[in-house]
């Protein structure tokens, strides 16, 4: 007995992979042989269009995300004269981020960790929830796939259509239809690059640039990269991304349990599949039949190919289009509709025996994740809401440590950094705590005429000053005092502190 | 052994390779087809790398490839373009006056960037990284100047050096006065020269005799105070600072043997603009005089 037989004869295996097992065992039996081959082409897919709720779900996610994506960089920000105007920019030659109205720093590149952690969470939280609804409607592989899809079945007809021509043998119309999809197709890929650059320039600067040919070379560069990665990855590889190149669809595998929704044949309404004519011969002869009339509409419709029916599959990226086609079937058979649905496999052995089902969506998992996110998101926000505009930070000279002067005083010198993240120019004054008679020098910064000895730090900006203190106390020093420099913008009084030392012999 | 493959996995409908361990049984996933290409595209790569750039080992070099693209012209191009981009700066050091720089802050941090590099790339053997001096060579921190520390002081110092053998090096030292003058009487002055800095004197030290010995044989240089003589470079005996060592031993054998430290001269080794952003470096360690 072969290990499927034995499979096929405990009871509670789902019978549709049993049946899609023999098919391919068939299949691959007549294709290959013995030695089975080392490398295999993709079967092409040719996704039917499709209406209903999800579909429509999917449409608005598409003009929102990549509205965002191509209009984003346009939007403007003010920030007054020293700064940049455009909301939201990476500005790698200054070495800054800016996103509305928050400014970061290379040091504050942690908020990068904090979003990281934010990113996997949520991901972690929809997949609890329901499933790959990331992979189904978020992931910009399947937003411009979907997209090209519609430019495909825009110039190449809808499947079948489309099939058939692929079966027939070339002509000027096949020629002008194929040239017209990668024409569109090349025209969206290389917005997408020209899209991606404009986060690092100034917007209109950079499109103006780019149009009379003036633009640096590294921005080229990079629309041609992303041209040919967008026009690749979304109009030849598309689901090939999503089964052999991506890792996160064997991460979730790991991470689904049994209460998160999934999209789910219901094969406990569906089995055995049968034409509406077969349903009524059995049901009247008092036998079972199922809803499922076998019409193969989820299949075609599916941007991956796979057939849902089969059970959880990791080819499925959980679109739920196979939902609105099946969905749309029914309707039509007038049959209740949902025999494919966002469900759990808990619910079909449930209903099978008559147990009332259980949607848990509040359950240990979600809420640590949920509790995660608040916790890192709060402690984000907090950290953004109450930083420093102001900052300082000291290197004490390692050679010499100390020197004597003449008249026997000692002297330690610092070379301190000032750091402004106000986008106005400020001014700091010095001061020394922890040895009773100081007196700070500054190199090349000579006093006002009040005498007064001021810091002046541009706006956006750091200043490094090298600074001498001077210890005139007549009894000789520790060989290690602490000391506390407090750096204090003259008009807010805002400090910012940093402790040192002040070493004698 | 064929039949083994035709063992089918029921649950990913795919075929195993019939091996069997425990129960568990291998998949016989065939790679897609287009895997297999991306590895043809990194041979195509690889040779389109050896067409542009040096690649296969000859007798006597290597391919040179189209660009003919080498790590040491490199290096080589990318000093020239920092030359022309400092061009103006250096420049700007070279015209300017010591006290100019001194005066912009531009200038001085560029100054002061420039003399970093060459202190430690020139100085530092002697002087420490940070100027900290050690015995014989002085702390250049410090506010205690052997041939003054003026901007312009320093800077003709750095040109042509102490003792150099350069014509216009500082010239004059401690001349050796073993067998000029008489053991006890050298005892005696190095007690009284303690004592200029306010040292405590030794037990039973004769300081009037030092006193006198010193004012017949030391004052001309030294001063009759002590006070020392930048012309000749004599230091100044009464402040706190010793560029030997204040203890007698020390003191007794700079007499016997005399002293004279030799600084190199460093015009015609170093340019120009180079040794103006030195004497600005040094100045700015903080010893500076005004
Ligand atoms: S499998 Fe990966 S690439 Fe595909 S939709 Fe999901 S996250 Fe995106
Ligand atoms: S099986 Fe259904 S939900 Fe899964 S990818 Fe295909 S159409 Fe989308």
């Amino acid at each position: 007995m072969t290990a499927l037989e034995e499979l096929a004869k405990s009871a509670e295996v789902h019978p549709p992979r049993i049946a899609a097992a023999r098919a391919a065992e068939k299949a691959y039996e007549a294709e290959v042989g013995d030695d089975g081959p080392l490398y295999a082409a993709p079967k092409r897919i040719y996704p039917q269009s499709v209406r209903g709720r999800f579909r429509t779900i999917k449409w608005i996610v598409l003009a929102i995300t990549l509205g965002i994506y191509y209009l984003l960089p346009f939007v403007r920000w003010d920030r007054g004269a020293d700064a940049p105007s455009q909301a939201v920019l990476i500005d790698f030659p200054a070495r800054r981020f800016y996103f509305f109205f928050i400014e970061l720093w290379p040091q504050e590149i942690y908020y990068l960790t904090g979003l990281l952690i934010l990113a996997a969470i949520g991901l972690f939280l929809m997949n609890a929830l329901a499933g790959r609804i990331w992979c189904g409607y978020l992931c910009p592989q399947t937003v411009w796939t979907d997209l090209f899809f519609a430019i495909e079945r825009f110039t190449e007809g809808d499947r079948r259509e489309h099939m058939k021509r692929d079966g027939q043998p070339w002509t000027l119309e096949k020629y002008a239809r194929k040239g017209a999809k990668h024409f569109l197709w090349l025209m969206v890929a290389w917005w997408t690059g020209g899209a991606w650059v404009l986060y690092f320039a100034d917007a209109p600067t950079l499109v103006k640039e780019l149009a009379t040919g003036e633009a640096p070379f590294a921005a080229y560069l990079w629309i041609g990269i992303l041209t040919v990665s967008t026009y690749t990855l979304a109009g030849h590889m598309r689901e090939q991304v999503c089964l052999y190149m991506c890792p996160w669809p064997r991460i979730q595998a790991a991470l689904t349990d049994e209460y998160a929704l999934n999209v789910t044949y219901r094969y406990d309404r569906g089995e055995p599949r049968c034409s509406v004519k077969k349903a009524e011969q059995l049901r009247s002869s008092g036998q079972p039949a199922g809803d499922c009339v076998d019409c193969l509409q989820c299949v075609h419709v599916c941007p991956t190919g796979v057939d849902i029916r089969g059970g959880a599959n990791l080819g499925c990226i959980q679109c739920g289009l196979c939902i609105d086609a099946c969905d749309r079937v029914m309707e039509k058979l007038a049959r209740p509709t949902g025999l494919i649905a966002y469900d759990t496999d808990l619910n079909i052995q449930a209903r099978r025996e008559g147990r009332p089902m259980v949607f848990k969506l509040i359950r240990w998992r979600t809420s640590l994740y949920a509790a995660i996110i608040a916790i890192a998101g709060g402690i984000m926000i907090f950290t953004l809401a109450t930083r420093d505009s102001e900052g300082i930070s000291i290197i004490h000279d390692r050679n010499p440590m100390f020197v004597r002067m003449s008249d026997g005083a000692l002297r330690n010198a610092y070379t301190v950094r000032i750091v402004n993240k106000q986008l106005k120019s400020r001014e700091f004054i010095l001061s020394v705590d922890g040895i009773p008679s100081t007196l700070i020098d500054y190199v090349g910064l000579p006093p006002r005429a009040d005498g007064r000895q001021l810091i002046t730090v541009g706006p956006d900006q750091t200043k490094e000053v090298r600074v001498m203190v001077t210890d005139y106390s007549p009894t000789p020093p520790a060989p290690s005092t602490t000391v506390l420099f407090s750096l204090i913008d003259i008009d807010s009084g805002a400090i910012a502190q940093m402790r040192d030392h002040f070493f004698g012999p | 052994m064929a039949d083994e493959h035709k063992d089918i996995d029921a649950v990913t409908g795919t075929a195993t390779t019939g091996h069997d361990w425990d129960g568990i049984r291998e998949l016989n996933t065939p790679l897609p087809r287009w895997w297999l290409w991306t590895f043809y595209i990194t041979i195509v790569w690889a040779i389109g790398y050896w067409v542009v750039y040096p690649a296969w080992p000859l007798l006597t070099g290597s391919t040179e490839g189209v660009t003919a693209w080498h790590a040491r012209s490199a290096v080589v191009t990318d000093l020239a373009e920092l030359k022309t981009q400092r061009g103006p700066m250096m420049d700007k050091l070279s015209s300017a006056a010591l006290s100019e720089i001194a005066g912009s802050p531009q200038l001085l941090d560029f100054a002061r960037a420039q003399g970093r590099v060459a202190f430690a790339d020139n100085c530092a053997p002697c002087h420490g990284a940070g100027g900290g001096g050690t015995k014989g060579y002085p702390n250049l921190n410090d506010d205690d100047w052997l041939w003054g520390g003026k901007l312009d002081d320093i800077v003709q110092t750095l040109r042509f050096g102490i003792r150099s053998g350069h014509d216009k090096a500082r010239q004059g030292n401690m001349p050796p006065f073993a067998g000029v003058i008489k053991p006890n009487e050298i005892s005696a002055v190095a007690d009284f020269a303690r004592s200029l800095s306010g040292l405590p004197p030794e037990k039973g030290a004769d300081l009037a005799l030092g006193k006198k010995v010193f004012a017949d044989n030391c004052a001309v240089c030294h001063g009759p105070e002590g006070k020392g003589n930048r012309e000749l470079g004599s230091p100044n005996l009464t402040d706190k600072i010793w560029l030997y060592g204040s203890d007698k031993a020390t003191i007794e054998q700079g007499i016997l043997n005399g002293r004279g430290g030799v600084m190199p001269n460093w015009e015609g080794r170093l340019s120009e603009p180079v040794i103006k952003a030195l004497a600005v470096y040094v100045y700015t360690f903080g010893g500076g005089e005004k």
